[in-house]
């Protein structure tokens, strides 16, 4: 039996939460609808953990899907990079179906509660996919199989406010627009070469740097998954569909999807076109790096602006794509190391604050910022995870956003570009503004009358506290996640995988 | 421009005209419905782009002829990755228009800039109207 495991390890990743999604619609009770989601989430976490630690000791692992053979047949490759994004996904996951259960009921009508377990299982296999495909088309597929689920999701928001319908079919137009022109890359790769395993497309597009077929196609890969990430100008479907989601949504979407698009982004830049493309080489410095900046600047500002704490956070989650372009256009081992970490660390913080919106949304039934006045009393837990929360935001030493940030400034410094490491500092303070707002009003405003003390549910609370707790011990205890995101960075500029 | 080459890539031309065609009711067009269909279109003409990246010249449908040695056959990979899209495709309409219908129903209205407006006024108050 364990061998069976260990042999199939990385097909398992995908297939588990597949084939128990439609369990569910067997037997459509609430309860045992997110007791099998819980089940199935926690046993995939196990499986990347196992994957994990297979990939430590061994520097990748191919596994040819159905017994054939690369390239002919799809591979499921599995190094470093991935193996991080898998576990992100599979953690994370795994806490936001303990989370789940409260906040679920409160927020989605009865009758579609079983569904959300259902599609939260079918998103998980998606994006797990998504990352662990080493065929370009099977990518696509994944996507799919993630951004359906998304939509519905994003739609289940209805029943509290009609604004969330509107907000998924403008993420359905964009992600679909999105897909497709990925796709079109694809096809247009695919005249060149004839091939669709990724490594192989490595291999074979060497030296086609005039080729103009395979510079349109690199432009629609990168327009294609642009919209998915989310790069600043391609932003317009975020913060609606981050808005209006049911809290739990909100939560995993903001934690996930947009990470195992940056680093899909990140396969097709560096492994499969790489960094000896002169076009790419520019379009990093010309087109990136600016966007890059812009993106950690404008969407901060309008974060201040805001009145809707989840809005504000959803804004903030594209200025903090904008750190991760920021590395991506660098394009050295050390500024991929600094987008690495902050794939995960992003993940922790911004799941660990909307955790804490989740359980506020829960208790005032609201989460527009006049309306938190006193939740400092009342929810003295979730007002302090939250502000933990956006201290690791802020970038605060001791907390992983310090992290991510000091290895971002580092690797400015090593490109020769120290005005970066400026910029990046002024960035963070747009931070302060925005996340002190939240908390001078959980703090410092009266309690309103007739407001009793009323705690979220342990349920809700221990997820959010075990993401506060690994904020501050992947703040402190760097070790682990730093070398994974080095290899991850190797893994990803090693030329082939 | 030879005639020749306009000639010869006369699928190409349909795949642009189509895929352009798509995109531009999909930006330009305010209705919901002709919205998913612009899309549709759009998502066609790249199964269309596909399908002619498998042809091979002279080639014939690739079903394998028992006995014969110098068939040529047109590839038939592209044509499979395409079965799979052309069901991405229909589920993507599904929800779509599943999507369509709730906002009707909430909205009574599938008309973009009325949806627009229909949100600024319940943010704003009647200084939301345009």
């Amino acid at each position: 039996m364990l061998d069976f495991v260990t042999e199939h390890l990385p097909a398992l990743q995908v297939v588990v939460p597949l084939i128990a999604a439609p369990v569910i619609l067997l037997y459509q009770k609430e309860a045992f609808a997110w007791g099998w989601a819980l089940l199935t989430t926690w046993t995939t976490f196990a499986l990347s953990g196992l994957l994990v630690h297979e990939v430590f000791s061994q520097e990748f692992i191919s596994y040819d899907l159905g017994g054939w053979a690369p390239p002919l047949g799809i591979e499921y490759r599995v190094d470093a990079a991935n193996a991080l994004v898998i576990a992100i996904v599979a953690g994370i996951a795994a806490l936001v179906t303990t989370y789940a259960r409260k906040s679920i009921q409160a927020e989605v009508q009865g009758r579609n509660q079983p569904f959300f377990y259902v599609l939260l299982l079918l998103c998980v296999s998606g994006l797990i996919g998504v990352a662990i495909t080493g065929d370009a088309f099977n990518l696509f597929v994944f996507l799919e199989i993630s951004s359906l689920s998304t939509y519905t999701m994003v739609a289940l928001g209805g029943r509290r406010d009609r604004r969330a319908y509107t907000a998924a079919i403008r993420y359905l137009i964009t992600g679909t627009i999105g897909a497709t022109f990925y796709v079109i890359g694809v096809g247009l790769l695919y005249m060149v070469t004839g091939t669709l395993n990724m490594a192989d497309l490595a291999v074979s597009i060497a030296g086609m740097d005039n080729n103009t077929t395979v510079q349109a196609a690199f432009a629609f890969i990168v327009i294609g998954l642009g919209l998915k990430v989310a790069i600043f100008p391609l932003h317009l479907w975020l913060p609606n569909a981050y808005t209006y989601a049911p809290s739990v949504v909100t939560i995993f979407l903001a934690a996930t999807s947009t990470k195992v698009a940056v680093y899909a982004l990140m396969r097709f830049l560096f492994t499969v076109f790489g960094i000896r493309f002169d076009f790419e080489l520019d379009s990093l410095a010309f087109l990136f790096l600016p966007l890059a900046i812009m993106g950690m600047f404008i969407p901060s500002i309008v974060a201040a602006f805001q009145v809707d704490v989840k809005r504000l956070l959803a804004y903030s989650s594209v200025a903090q794509i904008g750190y991760m372009l920021l590395g991506i256009s660098l394009a050295t081992s050390a500024s991929l190391t600094a987008t690495s970490i902050h794939l995960f660390n992003h993940a922790l913080m911004k799941a660990a604050l909307f955790m804490a919106l989740g359980a506020v949304m829960l208790r005032l039934k609201s989460t527009i910022i006049d309306d938190l006045a006193g939740i400092g009393k009342t929810m003295p837990w979730t007002t302090a995870g939250f502000a933990l929360g956006g201290l690791s935001l802020i970038g605060v030493p001791l907390t992983v956003g310090f992290v991510s940030k000091w290895l971002l400034i580092q690797a400015s410094f090593a490109s020769q570009q120290p005005w970066l490491a400026g910029l990046i500092v002024v960035s963070s303070l747009i931070a302060v503004v925005y996340v002190w707002r939240v908390v001078e009003v959980a703090y410092f405003s009266p309690v309103p009358e007739g407001r009793v003390r009323q705690e979220a549910p342990l349920s809700m609370l221990i997820p959010m506290w075990v993401l506060v707790a690994a904020n501050i011990y992947f703040g402190i205890d760097t070790d682990i996640t730093i070398r994974l995101a080095s290899l991850a960075a190797e893994a990803l500029l090693g030329g082939a995988p | 421009m030879s005639a020749e080459f306009i000639i010869g890539h006369y699928n190409y031309w349909i795949i642009v005209i189509l895929m352009m065609a798509g995109l531009y009711v999909v930006l330009a067009r305010g209705n919901l419905v002709k919205k998913l269909v612009g899309l549709n279109v759009f998502q066609t003409s790249v199964f269309l782009l596909y399908i002619t990246i498998g042809k091979v010249h002279g080639g014939t449908a690739p079903i394998e002829i028992k006995g014969a040695y110098d068939v040529v056959y047109s590839n038939p990979l592209p044509h499979v990755l395409i079965l799979t899209a052309i069901v991405v495709g229909v589920s993507t309409l599904a929800v779509g228009l599943a999507l369509v219908v709730r906002v009707r129903e909430t909205y009574g209205t599938i008309e973009e800039d009325e949806l627009v407006e229909a949100d600024l006024v319940a943010e704003f108050g009647e200084a939301g109207k345009t």
